[in-house]
């Protein structure tokens, strides 16, 4: 047995108690709650926070991936390898069935970012999930700093800003009509950098490519992208290998890696700790778009 | 020592320079990066501005730059060697009332800026009764645009004889001011060379010192239950634990606590905490606000709505809650109206029975209740309740006594209130 020697909480601890209540509020009040799930850093910590939140009972919640088509095959193993330890039941929803019969059109540039949106929007209908669990936080971009824990989509899926509820104390209010649904933020407070503070004090393991690996990659747009069936290289862009890593994992033909020596947590905590500049900023093209780039997709019923 | 987490909450418009004050703040933390500040730059150039606007990184949403003017809470996070923050922003704009009280909801301290060629003006006494109101117990004065009245200590030691009469109004004990410039960053970071007169810290360095929270061992204990754990199977097949967080105070294993509203005590067996593995690790006690799993001595009928407290000093099980409300919806409350009423994890049907009387929140002066309270209006109000409630002194155990009023038709939350203690109505039918 342990024993708390004070009663002051560590920052860790304290988003960490917060995201449990946050995960318990919801299988409180909600009939049929799933998370999203990547493989992506975020993701991991939250299912993590999940079964966390309602050990020793099973993952109340089931797993909804949105398969671009283009992910880091890396990650798919994973994603794999997580739900059958865990014994959670994945939904997949996949960007090339739609492409493959002509809902959704492939974009010039390749990217299939902004094509997520429509078989999120599907599966969240025909699943019939009414919370939707995000890794999406407020420090990544400006547009999510006025994102709610709990945020309410309409029919569409869509986010209004002026039809958020204010949110006061720890008493979240999840309630909402029928065809409704309700995205949630567990991680909201969090920072980068306490995402992976907590995967080190938690030894969570992570896909391989978050850390310092040796790829083939070329240039575009001052990214490392990796070449790939997507659109990469192109006529002028040249592939050579590289130590790199990634601190976003996302659509392969939008996600750049950065040259980076961290090969594991303690590396990668000193590397984000000083970098200059942010997450997406430096691993998202499809932020870079303009300054409202993000709104404009959340809008549209993006995470 | 271990590295904490401070909730503070701004208010100020902006005007007063407060979005550049949190830019000023997150730039001499380190906590901007540098294609931020290239995009800071970038559009202070593209408006036609000498150096980089600072409030810029603090704009979210395009209907707000495109009206200049903040609509909603954002949140920022900073951090020191040996603090985390989690930064409230909120509009101080008159109509944007709501916006302030939900910030402030989670705020241990409130960070109020004046600008000094003004002082202490209706908003500051607006930000401070707010302040009082949702209970924030530590309130940092910024004295901004101290450059342009020339770093004068006269002028400085009014605006905070002002700030501080009124904010004993609204009780409030402990008020902290600095002269600053947010502008030039004298004082918030860096100590100004302008101000040997002043011996106080520089912002941050009141920040890093304010204690955060309030002890634990002071409180009795609160934890409204969230879910019940039962795995029904494998090793764990006859574990039933109350999963919560705690709000107040501390448990230990052997503590006897009180099953609310029921009423009937029954004994702590075990303290849990999850482990991502699935299994769990046992302590002797917890505290608020942490997140735990407990275990009870007798198979009592207990579910989520109910509160575990101590049952030494156990609150008050009431059909009958006074208090403050601030409106936050477009529907006014009016006598009359049935709604719901939620507090910790219970929800409970009720009906608005009485508006006592509405505050002025310019000349802070309680007056005779109109017939209803509209958006952004603060007033007491009385409401019946269709079932036993448990709850608080808002002013005594802040999270325990807080509530929402919610439309049952459409789901919208109406008001934010804050419970009175019972007997602050004699004659009331309770």
């Amino acid at each position: 047995m342990t024993r708390a020697t004070d009663y002051t909480l560590d920052h860790l601890d304290h988003l960490e108690s917060e995201a449990i209540h946050i995960f318990r509020e919801v299988e409180g009040e909600f009939e049929r709650p799933v998370i999203l799930f990547s493989g992506g850093k975020d993701s991991v910590v939250m299912l993590h926070l999940a079964l966390k939140a309602f050990a020793p009972a099973p993952l109340p919640f089931a797993l909804l991936h949105v398969d671009t088509g283009h992910n880091f095959p890396e990650v798919l193993t994973y994603r794999d390898d997580t739900v059958a330890r865990t014994g959670a039941r994945l939904y997949v929803a996949k960007v090339q069935d739609y492409i493959d019969d002509g809902r959704l059109r492939e974009r010039p540039d390749g990217t299939r970012n902004p094509l997520q949106t429509v078989p999120l929007l599907d599966a969240i209908e025909s699943g019939r999930f009414d919370a939707v669990f995000g890794g999406g936080r407020r420090d990544e971009e400006k547009a999510r700093a006025k994102e709610r824990v709990f945020s309410l989509r309409d029919a569409f899926g869509a986010w209004d800003p002026r039809r958020q509820r204010p949110e006061l104390w720890d008493l979240y209010n999840g309630r909402h009509a029928p065809g409704e649904h309700v995205r949630v933020f567990p991680l909201s407070n969090w920072t980068e950098l306490d995402v992976w503070r907590y995967i080190e004090r938690e030894r969570i393991e992570l896909p391989a490519i978050y850390y310092a690996h040796r790829r083939e990659v070329f240039l575009r747009d001052g990214m490392w992208l990796t070449a790939g069936d997507w659109g990469g290289p192109r006529q002028g862009e040249t592939v050579e290998e590289r130590t790199v890593r990634y601190r976003t994992v996302g659509d392969m033909s939008c996600t750049g890696a950065v040259e980076s020596e961290a090969a594991d947590v303690a590396d990668v905590i000193l590397e984000v700790a000083a970098s200059r500049v942010t997450e997406r900023g430096a691993t998202r093209a499809d932020d870079r778009l303009s300054e409202a780039a993000m709104e404009d997709r959340k809008k549209q019923g993006y995470f | 020592m271990t590295h904490d987490l401070l909730r503070l909450a701004t208010a100020g418009s902006v005007d007063d320079g407060k979005s550049t004050l949190v830019g000023r703040l997150l730039y001499d933390t380190k906590s901007v990066l540098a294609d931020q500040l290239d995009a800071v730059e970038r559009v202070s150039r593209e408006r036609g501005l000498d150096g980089a606007d600072l409030a810029l990184l603090t704009d979210g949403l395009r209907a707000e730059r495109e009206q200049g003017i903040t609509i909603d809470v954002a949140y920022r996070y900073f951090s020191t060697a040996t603090r985390s923050y989690v930064l409230a922003d909120t509009p101080g704009h008159v109509q944007y009332t709501r916006n302030m009280v939900t910030g402030a909801s989670t705020a241990e301290l409130a960070l109020i800026l004046v600008d000094a060629r003004h002082g202490v003006v209706e908003q500051t006494r607006r930000h401070l009764a707010v302040t009082g109101l949702l209970g924030v117990r530590h309130v940092a004065v910024a004295v901004n645009k101290m450059d342009l009245v020339d770093w004068d200590r006269s002028r400085y030691d009014d605006i905070v004889a002002d700030a501080r009469a009124l904010a004993a109004r609204f009780d409030i004990e402990d008020v902290v001011a600095v002269p600053l410039s947010a502008l030039l960053g004298d004082n918030v970071v860096e100590r100004s060379a302008h101000t040997p007169w002043y011996d106080g810290p520089t912002l941050l360095e009141h920040l890093e010192a304010v204690p955060v929270g309030t002890d634990p061992a002071t409180q009795p204990f609160r934890f409204p239950v969230q879910v019940v754990v039962r795995p029904q199977a494998g090793e764990y097949r006859d574990y039933r634990g109350y999963a919560g967080r705690i709000t107040a105070g501390v448990v230990r294993v052997g503590d006897e606590v009180a099953v609310l509203p029921g009423g009937r005590t029954t004994r702590v067996v075990g303290i849990d905490l999850g482990r991502g593995d699935g299994t769990v690790t046992e302590l002797s006690e917890a505290f608020a606000p942490q997140s735990v799993t407990l275990r009870l001595a007798d198979d009592i009928d207990i579910s989520r709505g109910d509160l575990l407290a101590d049952p030494g000093r156990p609150g008050h099980v009431t059909r009958s809650v006074g208090g403050t409300v601030c409106v936050l919806s477009e529907r006014p409350v009016r006598p009359r109206d049935r709604v719901l009423l939620r507090a910790g994890t219970r929800t409970v049907r009720a009906m608005v029975e009485e508006i006592i009387d509405q505050l002025d929140i310019d000349t802070v002066d309680y007056r005779r209740a109109p017939q209803e309270l509209r958006l952004n209006d603060i007033g007491r109000v009385r409401v019946r309740l269709a079932d036993d409630l448990p709850i608080d002194d808002y002013h005594e155990l802040r999270r325990s006594g807080a509530f929402l009023l919610i439309d049952d038709a459409d789901g919208a939350t109406l008001a934010a209130g804050m419970a009175d203690a019972p007997d602050r109505y004699a004659g009331a039918d309770i």
